[in-house]
């Protein structure tokens, strides 16, 4: 076995270390403009780049190194062994609607929001002060 | 070996989309840098063997998202820096918190 081969046999572990890394990046990422940010649209950014990164990371998890979709077709009825886990991947399909669901209730929050105060800067909204 | 440099810069589009989103002032541009993260997330998802979660992905995340976030980018500001159209409010002196 040479060394391109051993490569190619690795590359679905790099592919692991390669999406939990990117997955955690973009949670970080998210979680500084959330909290750095003082537009209100920005914010909602900073959210949806959260939410994205999370959805990775559950999929990430239920990935298992070469296995298949966890698709049933004709002629392969018991490669239930051979697939990866689609417990994760039914909840992320869920997830994914429900963050788009949470965003359009935040930016129309921020509408309201700016019609209200006239200002979308988080520093100016007075009204929650005491 | 190609699998690799693919997954590589695939990665590299995605975090430089994500940076992009959160340090660009203008907003609508950095709206389009989360779609560019979506673009990129659904192939992510169709590798890790997720196609059904990929092709929501790039529906919703794509358009869906992009389309209400301009709408309220139409109905708010467009520059970071500019939190208000509105003339009175936007030269005022920021007060200390």
């Amino acid at each position: 076995m040479n060394s391109f081969q051993e490569v190619f046999i690795r590359y679905r572990e790099l592919m692991e270390i390669a999406v939990y890394g990117v997955a955690i990046l973009l949670i970080l990422i998210g979680l500084y403009a959330v909290l750095t940010k003082k537009h209100l649209v920005k914010v909602v950014i900073g959210l949806s780049i959260m939410d994205a990164g999370v959805n990775l990371l559950f999929v990430g998890v239920g990935y298992i190194t070469n296995h298949t979709a966890p698709i049933f077709s004709p002629g392969y009825e018991d490669a239930a062994d051979k697939m990866v886990d689609p417990v994760p991947q039914a909840l992320v399909l869920t997830a994914i609607v429900i963050g788009f669901a949470v965003t359009a209730l935040a930016l129309s929050l921020v509408i309201r929001l700016y019609r209200h105060h006239k200002t979308a800067n988080i520093e100016q909204l007075n009204s929650l002060r005491w | 070996m190609i699998f690799i440099v693919f997954l590589v810069i695939m990665a590299v589009i995605l975090i430089a989309a994500a940076v992009y989103s959160v340090v660009q002032k203008d907003l609508l541009y950095a709206v389009l840098g989360t779609g560019v993260v979506s673009l990129v997330l659904s192939v992510f998802f169709y590798l890790l063997q997720a196609p059904d979660v990929a092709i929501t992905e790039a529906a919703i995340g794509i358009a869906l998202t992009t389309i209400i976030f301009i709408i309220t980018i139409r109905n708010t500001t467009r520059d970071e820096d500019k939190y208000s159209e509105d003339l009175i409010n936007r030269f005022k002196p920021e007060e200390d918190a």
